[in-house]
């Protein structure tokens, strides 16, 4: 009956395949950016006793769907001494790279774009890349207010970009490869307790920091200041301009909670798995054994607590100090990395059980 | 000691964990807001809004003209003209209330000996046009006859207190 489909699917050239699910997951991707917008309006909302968006349809539903068709109906506003075609180029050099180091993220085994060797070397290119995307938008828009947060958002993200690099290098050390699935797999063992976030505790802690203050997230948001410099390095962008600046925003929330649950946490390992004393044959019950055992929805259900937790600062911390931020990126951050780096060195020559044996 | 102390207090981060349980916390306990259009807050008998004229039961008017309420007015609001009718009694032939100019104090009331000018429970309401923010006589009648049930209740749950 489904000969034709099958058929039909088969003789569909790969690359055209290819380009169809890339259209698709960013379509997706883009949907998931749209509904933490209002996650975050919600969250933030319950946690200061109110409600958050209730108008928009049920449970403000629709609010996402309403500002994103109101952001693209407004004119998208050029200044007159603005560089026009810089101007243009920076909301899309922001987007880009954090649409493109979706590819190396695997879901589940194999369920990626691009199964490439150095995946951890790619991300970190590509994260990196987002910086030009903010000094090209602070430059072109010839304002003062943009061009300071441009200007912090620049030495805040190189700062923390070293901190965040040598966390990633433990992580190295401890699995032996770049690859993104080959780090997972190096963690699969004895349950959760088996995941690198347990040896690694400060470097995950450190990468999970330096993941937000790379958002440019609040507490880490002087970039932004709302109440120093408005908005940034993007004050003069509206319309759609504003959008794509604000979409690389939180799709950045969900690249950074998802490295995190990789590179930490199992990636799509389940906690259950050699959970000692848990009942073996729940795992071969349909639907609760699927729902238990590894797969994408772990992937998932870990990124969706790490978004929560960006919500959650958000909620919580006052803004640091300019100097503050720098403080703790170069004389906190980057020792506790560095010592860490050297007492797992030391772990891994005493093969230290269980992580390192 | 008090370095060391400090040195442990930053790096087992337990005052961002105590502020993160604080906003936690708040996460799921019930949220203060009310959706105004659907709920209300609630409202006292001695709520100060739209103001109203009020009739005796038998359908007298109460107003006798002695315009005391246009005396004790602070935002001079009240413009009253009176003159005699046709069985000897004193009857206002204008009663103008500014709402631009009244500061809903509610002192009008106060002064009232006859009960006759109240201020109602109403809030909601609107000009569309400019001049209909001048409550004229006859209004201000017809807002007491709607309400008059409303404002009759209020003036009894009051009554130990005046």
């Amino acid at each position: 009956m489904f000969d034709w489909l099958t058929n039909f699917y088969t003789s569909i050239p790969p690359v055209v395949l290819m380009t169809a699910y890339m259209f698709a997951f960013i379509l997706v991707l883009f949907v998931c950016v749209a509904y933490v917008t209002l996650a975050e309006r919600k969250v933030i909302g319950f946690m200061q006793v109110r409600m958050g968006p209730n108008r928009v349809g049920p449970w403000g539903f629709g609010q996402p769907i309403a500002d994103a068709l109101k952001l693209m109906f407004k004119e998208m506003i050029l200044p007159t001494d603005a560089d026009r075609f810089l101007f243009r180029l920076a909301p899309l050099l922001t987007m880009i790279p954090a649409l493109a180091a979706w590819a190396v993220i695997p879901f589940a085994e194999g369920w990626n774009f691009a199964d490439i060797n150095a995946g951890l070397l790619y991300i970190l290119a590509m994260t990196s890349l987002g910086v030009y995307g903010v000094i090209v938008a602070g430059w072109a828009s010839n304002s003062k207010y943009a061009l300071l947060g441009a200007l912090r958002a620049a030495a805040q993200i190189v700062a923390y970009e070293i901190a965040m690099g040598f966390a990633l290098v433990g992580v190295l050390m401890a699995s032996g490869s770049l690859n993104l699935s080959d780090i997972v797999m190096a963690q699969q063992g004895k349950f959760f307790w088996n995941w690198y976030w347990v040896p690694l505790l400060p470097l995950f802690l450190t990468f999970f920091i330096a993941g937000v203050a790379e958002t440019n997230r609040a507490p880490f948001d002087v970039v932004e200041g709302e109440s120093e410099i408005v908005a940034g390095f993007h004050v003069e962008y509206s319309g759609m301009g504003f959008a794509l600046f604000f979409l690389a925003e939180y799709a950045n929330i969900i690249l950074i909670s998802a490295l995190t649950v990789l590179l930490f946490l199992g990636g799509w390992l389940s906690p259950f798995e050699g959970l000692p004393l848990f009942p073996a044959y729940l795992l071969h019950l349909p639907y609760i054994g699927a729902a238990l055992s590894s797969g994408p929805h772990w992937f998932i259900a870990k990124t969706c607590f790490f978004i929560f937790c960006f919500l959650w600062f958000r909620a919580t911390f006052p803004r640091f100090r300019y100097d503050q931020i720098m403080r703790l990126g170069w004389k906190a951050l980057l020792p506790v990395t560095l010592i860490w780096i050297f007492v797992e060195g030391i772990l891994l020559y005493i093969h230290f059980p269980p992580w390192f044996d | 000691m008090s370095m060391l102390k400090n040195i442990i207090r930053s790096f087992t981060l337990s005052e961002l964990l105590k502020g993160m349980r604080l906003t936690g916390r708040r996460l799921v306990s019930k949220k203060t807001t009310i959706r105004y259009p659907e709920e209300k807050t609630p409202q006292s008998p001695r709520f100060r809004g739209l103001h109203a004229l009020r009739r005796y039961p038998n359908g007298e008017e109460r107003c006798i003209g002695c315009k005391l309420c246009e005396a004790v007015c602070p935002a001079l609001a009240i413009t009253i003209d009176s003159e005699e009718r046709e069985d000897g009694s004193r009857r206002t032939t204008r009663f103008d209330i500014d709402l631009f100019k009244c500061v809903f104090c509610g002192f009008c009331e106060e002064a009232c000996p006859v009960d006759a000018v109240v201020e109602t429970r109403i809030f909601e309401y609107s000009f569309f046009e400019r001049g209909t923010h001048i409550m004229t006589k006859d209004m201000l009648l017809e807002v007491g006859r709607k309400n008059e049930d409303q404002i009759a209740a209020d003036r009894q749950a009051d009554v130990a207190y005046r």
